[in-house]
This record gives structure tokens, C-alpha cells and sequence, in this order.
């Protein structure tokens, strides 16, 4: 029989809800965390090669660059605080379903504020400097 | 005693991997994490300025350059781990999995190695 068209995944067919986002999210966050993470090693290396070698990481300044600090911090503060809600998980905590969706609305706000306020740090520190 | 049959062990049915000590790790990593990078985050408006001479003054101080190192080891272990699973996920096909895998595992160990040498050679060389 030839391969029917059979969905391999319930992804694109299922209704988004707030526990299957979220995980979604989880894994995307920590997929862009780890490419930050080789950009902050090679931000190090530059820095470590002097004034000149640090001038090859201006970019970040620009306009993608700016994009990419905004997603970034995003995905840090997300991953936290939903990693955050799986170690509770993991101790056997908050696993009743309304608790479930609370967890995770207030995993969403936290975020946010996290994210807004570190950006309001750093643009006043560094509008200050 | 096992409790796999005869059969289940020559068909190789059952568990392939060390699956335990690796969702052990995730956890220890990820909870050095939180204290580590929270550590950078709420650090960073105050270095004052990401120019150079800045820069280089932030990182050189001991307890930066220490708690940086650790957070690059924590953070590179962990991404890992969590990029080992996506691959075990979504990479189909035996050999280009392995493949997959260990790319990941030989770019996670250059990442790591290039920043600790990094941090330790701005806290060492006198740079400012």
C-alpha cells in the first residue's frame, strides 16, 4: 500500500493551549539560548583579542544586532522561569491542571516584567555612561 | 538479576542509553544556572559600558572572571545535553544522527575551551 498522507505529529492539527505552547516554547528558547551562547564565546574571544578583534562584534550595536540581544534575553528570561516550573515538576509539585495553567500564565508575566526591567537597567546605565 | 528475556536481548529490544545520569545532570546544570545567570543579568547594567577598556576592566576582576568560567562550563554542559535530545528527536536516519551528535558534542567542547582560555587570558594578560 503506498504511503498515505498520514500526519506524523499532532502539531499543526491540534488546538495551541497554554501547556503545549509553552513546551514549544521551552525547547525553541533553548535552541536559540544555546546560539547565543556560542555568539557570547566568540563576544569573549573578540574582547580577548583586543580593541580591533572586539570591533568585529560592533554588529551587535546595529540594527540585527539589537533584534538578536532583544530575542535573546527573551529566550534567557523564558527558559528560566519555565525551567523554574519543570524543577518544581520534577520534585512531584504542581502538577493539578489548574495549577498547571496558572504555573504557566505566571511563567508569561514574569517573563515580561524580567525582560523590560533588565532592558530598562541597561539602557539607563549604559545612556548614563 | 535481569528481567529481560533471552529473546529481548538478542533482538536488542529495551533501553540503549544511560538516560538517568543524563536527566540528572540537565537538573544540576540548570540549577547552577539559575544562580549564575541571574548572577549576569542583574551584573551587566552595572559594568557601566560594554567599550573595551570597560570591558576588559568587568571581566579581568577575579570574581567575574571566576563566575564567568563557571557559568560557561554550566551553560555549554547544559545547551549539551539539551541539543543531544533535539537531535535524538528530530534527526532521523541512524547515521546521520550520530553524525549530528557528535557535531554537537565536539562544538560544545571547542565553545567551552575557547571561552574559558578567553576569560582567563583577558584576567591574566593585563590588558587594560
Amino acid at each position: 500500500m503506498q504511503s498515505a498522507n498520514r500526519p506524523l505529529s499532532p502539531f499543526h492539527h491540534y488546538r495551541p493551549q497554554i501547556t503545549s505552547v509553552l513546551s514549544f516554547a521551552h525547547r525553541l528558547s533553548g535552541i536559540m539560548l544555546s546560539l547565543g551562547a556560542a555568539i557570547m564565546v566568540l563576544w569573549l574571544a573578540a574582547l580577548a583579542g583586543g580593541p580591533e578583534s572586539l570591533a568585529m562584534m560592533n554588529w551587535l550595536g546595529g540594527l540585527a544586532g539589537k533584534a538578536f540581544l532583544a530575542l535573546w534575553t527573551l529566550a534567557f528570561f523564558y527558559h528560566l522561569n519555565n525551567g523554574v516550573r519543570h524543577l518544581f515538576w520534577d520534585i512531584g509539585k504542581g502538577f493539578k491542571m489548574p495549577t498547571v495553567v496558572r504555573s504557566g500564565w505566571g511563567v508569561v508575566v514574569a517573563t515580561l516584567l524580567m525582560w523590560a526591567l533588565f532592558w530598562y537597567a541597561m539602557t539607563s546605565s549604559l545612556g548614563a555612561s | 538479576m535481569s528481567l529481560r528475556t533471552p529473546l529481548g536481548k538478542a533482538l536488542g529490544l529495551g533501553s540503549a542509553k544511560s538516560g538517568a545520569g543524563h536527566w540528572w545532570m540537565q537538573r544540576v546544570s540548570a540549577i547552577a544556572l539559575i544562580v549564575l545567570g541571574l548572577w549576569l543579568v542583574i551584573s551587566l547594567p552595572f559594568v557601566g559600558g560594554l567599550d573595551y577598556h570597560t570591558a576588559i576592566a568587568w571581566v579581568a576582576r577575579p570574581i567575574n572572571s571566576v563566575l564567568l568560567m563557571l557559568l560557561l562550563v554550566a551553560m555549554l554542559y547544559h545547551s549539551k545535553l539539551g541539543i543531544q535530545v533535539v537531535i535524538e528527536d528530530y534527526v532521523n536516519g541512524h547515521g546521520l544522527k550520530i553524525f549530528a551528535l557528535l557535531l554537537s558534542v565536539f562544538v560544545h567542547a571547542v565553545l567551552m575551551v575557547l571561552g574559558l582560555y578567553s576569560v582567563l587570558r583577558i584576567g591574566t594578560g593585563g590588558m587594560a
